[in-house]
């Protein structure tokens, strides 16, 4: 098939040499010269391309390039800069108690926008986009605190997180009173009665309701209260208020006291930053609720 | 020009295309098998307990892949949202990796220990119930699913075989180790956390342990979420050095 190449008679145009079946020949219709010249200039390119950046494998290792660019190196710079950029403002928020930060109006602002940022990322999973919580995830935009709203201490949860399993952790267990057989399960329903009444559920059993209230003040007053107020040493919630984790319903309630509630939350200090950790608790405690 | 040779014969066509194609190949693939920055060691890592590795074929069968990246790049963005940026070494004893190429949902590739195991149940049962914008199917039956771990042994011998530096001794103890994965304070957990270091070991979805108790497919499923980008100490991390690229 490969031949010679000659110039075709009836076009007078040159034939790519290709012969079939004996006489059989094609036109050579060769590449346009811009394309030509632009894939000789792309050549030309890679040529520099492989001189400056790293391009080649060799046996151990790859050629460095003159730039000697590394894309490790490239992002710990650009998080470097943007974290000097920032520096003053840091600085500043590191070396202020938290409860100072409120009176600095910059530094707030700061703190608040670098503790929402924060928010998004980290914490909205769980307490939602705008930390109005859901049915086991607390509502921080309420004044209602299981483990307390000042600025410390939500600082300290935020640190170190909930029932998580490490030793700085906040850390409590409420029994398991029905799975471990603590309470029969009428006088179960009966204190679940009596709870739901003294923060005023509608369609409560007042009669089962009397019936609890000795069970509550013998099982449940430890933790919880006399009054029902809740122990922010214990993390036992408020009960005399509308405001329920697990929601107010006979049987949210009953499941509470069979199975013991017990949510656990992450510790945030080995993740982030211990200056993000104050801007978070800065912004949780600005939600509306902080004391 | 003579290629007549060729195109006269196929077989000859078929030698020549595969010699041209494997230039190819030997310059972009094999290096990589050389090359220090990529076959780099990193200290923590370990092959995957018994039931993280059944956690992780249930990930792969449910095809999380195809929404669920594990790949931090180096980026800033996605440093600062997932943390530090993964390293080859992390994905040491995956078989396939996780990496994927897309991300319908967020990169799990430091999800470890970032929600609670409760979370994650409430997650998987229905993850509107958490996060209401999510588009995420359901997993509900995982948790009522008992975990199938029969084969587990062959699982690990199979990896054993292909490089995963799984010992004698961890694959005759395979399925000994998942139930005590799920066992608390038990002699079992505390032999399987001198074979697997940093290894978790509760219940992890949500139900009591006790004597007995099976390990569902969530808490196979939780255990390998929960593991993930955390056996790398990045305090000790030097990224500079032979990790420098």
């Amino acid at each position: 098939m490969a031949g010679h190449k000659k110039i075709d008679e009836v076009t007078g145009v040159e034939t790519t040499g290709h012969v079939w079946d004996g006489d059989l020949c094609e036109l050579n219709k060769p590449l346009p010269k811009w394309w030509l010249y632009v894939f000789y200039a792309c050549c030309v390119w890679a040529f520099g391309y492989w001189m400056v950046y790293p391009a080649w494998p060799t046996l151990t290792g790859y050629t460095q390039g003159y730039f000697g660019y590394s894309q490790r190196a490239a992002v710990t710079a650009e998080i470097n800069a943007a974290k000097a950029a920032q520096d003053t403002y840091r600085q500043a928020i590191a070396n202020t108690p938290i409860t100072e930060v409120k009176g600095k109006e910059d530094l707030l602002q700061f703190a608040l926008a670098g503790g929402a940022a924060a928010f998004g990322d980290n914490c909205s999973g769980c307490h939602g986009r705008g930390a109005q919580g859901a049915v086991g995830y607390p509502n921080l935009n309420d004044d209602d605190w299981i483990w307390g709203g000042t600025l410390e201490q939500i600082e300290g949860t935020i640190a170190h997180g909930i029932r998580n399993g490490a030793d700085e952790a906040r850390n409590s267990a409420m029994p398991r009173f029905g799975l471990d057989g603590v309470l029969e399960p009428a006088a179960i329903s009966d204190v679940a009665n009596y709870v739901r009444s003294i923060s005023g559920a509608e369609q409560v059993d007042t009669v089962a309701a009397e019936r609890g209230k000795a069970t509550y003040a013998e099982q449940c007053a430890a933790c919880h209260g006399e009054d029902a107020k809740g122990n922010l040493e214990m993390g036992a919630p408020n009960l005399s208020d509308a405001i329920w984790l697990y929601g107010n319903s006979q049987e949210a309630v009953t499941q509470s006291i069979v199975t013991g509630r017990g949510g656990a939350m992450p510790a945030w200090a080995p993740r982030l930053d211990p200056v993000t950790v104050k801007m978070l608790a800065v912004y949780v405690h600005s939600l509306g609720g902080g004391k | 020009m003579n290629h007549g040779i060729f195109e006269k014969n196929s077989l000859i066509l078929l030698i020549g295309i595969l010699i041209v194609v494997s230039i190819g190949g030997i310059v972009q693939i094999a290096p990589l098998f050389m090359l220090s920055s990529t076959i780099e060691k990193v200290e923590g890592m370990r092959p995957y307990s018994p039931l993280e590795q059944a956690g992780r074929d249930i990930y792969v069968r449910e095809g999380c892949y195809n929404c669920h990246s594990q790949m931090i790049r180096s980026l800033r963005d996605e440093v600062e949202r997932y943390g530090h940026y993964s390293l080859a070494a992390e994905s040491m004893y995956d078989h396939p990796f996780q990496w994927s190429s897309k991300r319908t949902g967020p990169d799990l590739a430091r999800i470890g220990g970032k929600y609670s195991d409760a979370w994650h149940t409430d997650h998987m049962r229905a993850p509107k119930s958490v996060v209401p914008a999510s588009i995420m199917p359901a997993y509900s039956w995982l948790e009522t699913t008992p975990l199938d771990y029969t084969n587990i042994q062959d699982k690990l011998k199979t990896l054993q075989f292909i490089g995963v530096p799984y010992t004698d001794e961890m694959i005759a103890k395979a399925a000994a180790d998942i139930e005590a994965q799920i066992a608390p304070d038990t002699p079992a957990a505390k032999e399987l956390l001198a074979r697997y270091p940093k290894a978790q070991v509760r219940k992890f979805d949500g139900q009591s342990p006790g004597e007995g108790v099976k390990p569902t497919e969530l808490d196979a499923l939780i255990a390998y979420l929960q593991m993930l980008g955390t056996l790398v100490d990045f305090t000790k991390f030097d990224a500079s050095g032979p990790n420098l690229r």
